[in-house]
Order: structure tokens, then sequence, then C-alpha cells
């Protein structure tokens, strides 16, 4: 009869535990997202979970959860038999889990998306794609934050007002190359109030003021276009690609939540 | 009989009513009536309740002037003991240099008549804005019960300048353009030419942009013209000789600048500049892991505006 345990059977023992904490922690972290997140935003539409078609890239430990840097690089170029319709973010513990959603064309060179992001909680972030054939797939992040939906806006509210609407494109040249896709960045200045404030004193929440749409179009033709929410950090930033056939014209369009519309163009010149 | 249990009946009202007496608070005359107390340096939590920033007071003839009144209600009244073990005249003005936690928690221990607020005209409304979010990190992090009630707005908004005088003795106040926050504070003693600059001013703890980077350096250009014969920061040893003691944050503050600004031209993007800008100055301060690299981040997104 067995007095002791040996120590092999020990190590197993701990070492099954040690993995049946993991799973459960694990399993606590994608909790909101099996439970009620997929259906609400996905219905049943079945979602692979692979890194094949793209790779998010979050830090794990958000040094100012309102200014999150999050970016999307797509691992297929797109191409008018297959392409990325639409990145989606979720962040599953944020107040509105929705993020944003981009909206991309086989004209759009590359389906490669960068913003920042506020983070209210440990969490999730999800980022699902869907190609065009239809098919549903998904990369995910854990990042340590917490509070960025309710952190005060920005350092100067007097000025982000002054400054309300207006944008800016960055070019990474000022001779773009034709048939490329080439990287730019759009700015946009807006304290994207996420209606998480509440005034102290007057103990009136200070209303949601954000960024709701953005389209970004060339001579016309669509570039990318999304749909953001108060995720968004104050001053919206883009980082994209698109494709110059020829010497003509960026725009960008935005509107917020309370109906203002803003926009702006750049002349590019291959 | 009665006279003992009523005796003894006041003694437990006596401590029940009145707060756990707070250790003496370690005091520093580093001028004639100026006192300093040195902040642990330390990211706020639990164990020093949030208790991290120099604090003070400038005594008159007539009455005292608070300058931050601490990190933790615990710690107003603890300053204010210190007060009055060190002079007679009441306190008649509490001046708060900026809205971070660690130098308006205190206020509530002041409140009373005779006792004037002042701060910076955007004070008020950096105080509404930050409340909620204040107490919600205070309730799960600092355990020093800070509430709604402790936030104390001034009474006297400083909209450029005020002088206050406490008796003999005259302090100046100005209320400067956005560089650690939005409403940052100065206050001169002319008696012992006493540069009083709060968080404007880290010596040793990393200094910390929720301002504007490039309102900070202008602001400092201007203050490093004045003829001070001590600085006291917000954050550091009790005081410094002026104005050397601005020149390592001014180093720290111009490579931030110029190194980011090298990075937006280079096309480099926020995530990059947090991976590998500055890390040559790691050992030149503490806590800069904490906050060099949310230093990037709101720095970044301040001068990507530029042309």
């Amino acid at each position: 009869m067995r007095k002791h345990m040996t120590m092999k059977t020990f190590s197993l023992l701990f070492a099954g535990l040690m993995l049946a904490n993991l799973a459960q922690a694990a399993d606590e972290d994608d909790a909101a997202w099996n439970n009620g997140l997929k259906k609400k935003y996905f219905g049943d539409r079945p979602i692979e979970e692979t890194t094949n078609l793209i790779e998010l890239a979050v830090p794990y430990r958000a040094e100012d959860p309102a200014l999150v840097p999050v970016s999307v690089a797509a691992k297929i170029p797109q191409t008018p038999a297959q392409y990325i319709k639409t990145i989606t973010l979720v962040i599953d513990n944020n107040p509105v889990p929705f993020a944003a959603a981009f909206h991309f064309t086989p004209e759009s060179g590359k389906a490669d998306i960068a913003t920042r992001l506020r983070f209210n909680a440990y969490t999730n972030i999800r980022a699902i794609v869907e190609t065009s054939d239809g098919k549903l797939s998904m990369a995910k992040s854990f990042v340590k934050a917490s509070g960025g939906c309710s952190a005060p806006i920005g350092a100067d509210l007097e000025a982000a007002m002054a400054r309300l609407g207006k944008m800016k494109f960055k070019l990474e040249s000022s001779i773009a190359t034709p048939n490329q896709p080439n990287p730019v960045q759009l700015l946009v200045s807006h304290p994207n109030i996420s209606g998480m404030q509440m005034d102290q004193i007057s103990r009136i929440i200070m209303p949601a003021h954000y960024v709701k749409q953005v389209k970004v179009s060339f001579n016309g033709k669509p570039v990318f276009s999304a749909e953001t929410d108060i995720a968004g950090s104050t001053d919206p930033n883009f980082r994209f690609y698109f494709v110059p056939d020829k010497a003509g014209e960026l725009k960008a369009e935005i509107k917020d939540n309370l109906g203002k519309e803003f926009s702006q163009t750049q002349a590019v010149s291959p | 009989m009665i006279g003992r249990l009523s005796t003894f009946a006041a003694w437990l009202a006596f401590f029940a009513s009145a707060p756990l007496a707070a250790e003496p608070l370690n005091l520093i005359e580093v001028a004639a009536g100026v006192y300093v107390h040195q902040g642990v340096q330390a990211l706020p939590d639990r164990h020093n309740h949030g208790e991290i920033a120099n604090i003070g007071f400038i005594v008159g003839e007539r009455c005292v002037a608070v300058v931050d009144s601490g990190g933790s209600p615990a710690q107003g009244r603890a300053l204010k003991a210190a007060i009055s073990a060190k002079t007679q005249v009441p306190v008649c003005y509490v001046v708060n240099t900026h809205v971070h936690p660690d130098h308006i928690y205190g206020n509530s221990a002041f409140k009373g008549p005779g006792v004037v607020f002042v701060g910076h005209r955007k004070l008020a409304q950096a105080m509404a804005l930050r409340a909620s979010y204040y107490l919600a990190k205070a309730g799960s992090e600092l355990d020093n019960g800070v509430q709604a009630a402790d936030f104390i707005a001034p009474d006297r908004p400083v909209d450029s300048a005020l002088e206050l005088d406490l008796g003999g003795r005259k302090l100046n106040l100005v209320a400067h353009s956005t560089a650690h926050t939005d409403n940052d504070l100065t206050v001169f003693d002319d008696k012992t030419r006493t540069l009083w600059l709060a968080d404007l001013l880290f010596i040793g703890h990393v200094p910390v942009v929720d301002g504007s980077l490039l309102g900070w350096l202008k602001e400092l250009e201007a203050l490093k013209k004045i003829d001070a014969k001590l600085a006291i920061p917000g954050h550091g040893p009790v005081s410094a000789q002026w104005p050397q003691a601005a020149e390592a944050e001014t180093r720290y503050l111009e490579m931030l600048r110029n190194e980011i600004r090298a990075y937006i031209k280079q096309g480099k993007t926020m995530e990059q500049a947090q991976a590998n800008l500055g890390q040559s100055a790691r050992g030149d301060w503490a806590l800069f892991d904490e906050f060099h690299k949310r230093n990037i981040a709101t720095s970044y997104a301040q001068l990507e505006w530029e042309d």
C-alpha cells in the first residue's frame, strides 16, 4: 500500500491543476464573448480563430488606457478574387464592446488598419475579419488596462474644442508610388467624449460627443470607411493604405453622433 | 461614581469621534516661515494612501497659507495639526497648485470660516471632470477614505496673477498656461524669494506630462528668469537652487520633444516611439518605467499635429 504520493504522481497532478487553472482563466477571459457578445454581433455564424489572415498587435500592458495603439496587419493582399471586406474590433469588457468596424475593397491595396482605442478593464480585444467569400475569422489579444473610457478627456478640453473637426493627412512621402499600396495617416481633431464622465459639480453627465463615421476616398473611389464608437481615443487617428493610379485627391469625410460633419482633402502626386 | 463615568464617557467619546492620530508630519523649514513635507517617491497605493507629493505652508504675521493639502484626508488633518504645532495664527488660505489627487485630497481638513481656497481659473472644471474617475481609482487603489465632498473647488480662482497678504508677507500667485496640467499655479514668497513650483518642477521622480509638453517647456523658459533664492518641487527634495534645479527636467522634456519630432519626421509610429525612444534616460529618473512611455504617448499625440 502506498503511503506517500510519488514525486512523479505529484508532478503530474500539479501540472494538471496548473493547466486546469490556466484553462479556467482563459475561459473567464472569453466568458463575455461566449455568453453573449458573439451572438449579438455575429449571430450563429461560425468564426474560425486563426492568425492566417491578420495579425493583431496591441500592448499587453496599456501605458495610457485612454490611448492604446491597436494595429491590424493583413496577411493577404486585396485582389478582386479574394479580399478582406470588414475588420470589426470588439473589446469584451468595455462598457460598449463594439469599438470599430472598418470596410475595405479590392482597391484598398492592403486591409491594414491602425488606430488608438480606450480600454476600460483587463480584457480581450478581438479583430473579426470577414472575407469576400463571406467567411469569418478572428484573432484576439489580452490587454491589461483600466478606466480608459471614463478617464478625463485629453489635457486641455478648451483647446480640443477650439480645434474640433480639423483634419490632416500625412503621407509617408510627398511623391506617391503609383499602382502600389501607399501608407497614409489621417489625424482627426475631436474630443470623442464618451458620455461616461460626470461633472461632479453640476452632477450632469457630459453628453457623449464622438466620431461615428469615417469615409476616405481617392478621386471619388472608396479607400476605406468605418463606423467608430466611444472606444475611439480623443483625436481619432487612422493608419491605412491606398493605391493611387494617377494624380488626384484624397478626401476624408467624418460625421459625429451629434450630426456634425467635417471634411478634408489632400492633393496626391505620384 | 457618576463623575468617573462621565469622565470615562467623555474620554470614549473623544476617541470615538477623533480620527486615529496620524503620525506627526515630518516638516523641514526651507526658508524662514516656509515649511515643506517631502512626499515619498512611489506610485500611489494602499500603503502610502496616495500621500506622495511635497506639501506644506507659509507663515505670515496674520495667518498661514497652505500650499497643497495632501494626498489623503488623513494627511490633510496631519498637516493641519502640524501647522497648529508651529504657529498660533490661523490658516487663511489653502492654495491648490493643480488638480492631481496627491495635492488636493487633504482639502476638507481645512474647510471652515475664514479659510479661502485658491486655485487656477481652470481648476474647478478640472476637479468637476476628473472627480468621478479619481474617486473610482481611490476606492480601488488608495484605501484612504476620500469622498466626493473632499473635492473642494477654489473660492478664489486666479485668472492670471493674484497677490495674497499673510500679514507682513506677500505671496505672488501665477496661473500658468497649459504645462504639467491645464491648471498649474505657482507661488512666489517675496520675503525669502522662494519659488514654490509644485509639479512644474520634478527632481528625481520622472516628470509626468499631463498637459502640454511644449507648453511646459515654454513656461519653464519664463520661470527660469525669476530671481529666486530657492525652488520647491512637487516631487523630490524639499528645496533646491534655482534655476539649476530645472536643468535635468528641461533635458528630459527637450529630449522627448526633439526625439519624438525626429520619429514623426521619419514616419515612425507612436508604438515604435514607445518601444525605443529615450531609454537612455532610464537611469536618471525614479519611476521611469511607470511614466515614460505614457509621456511619449501624450507628447506624440500633441506633436504629430505639427507641420
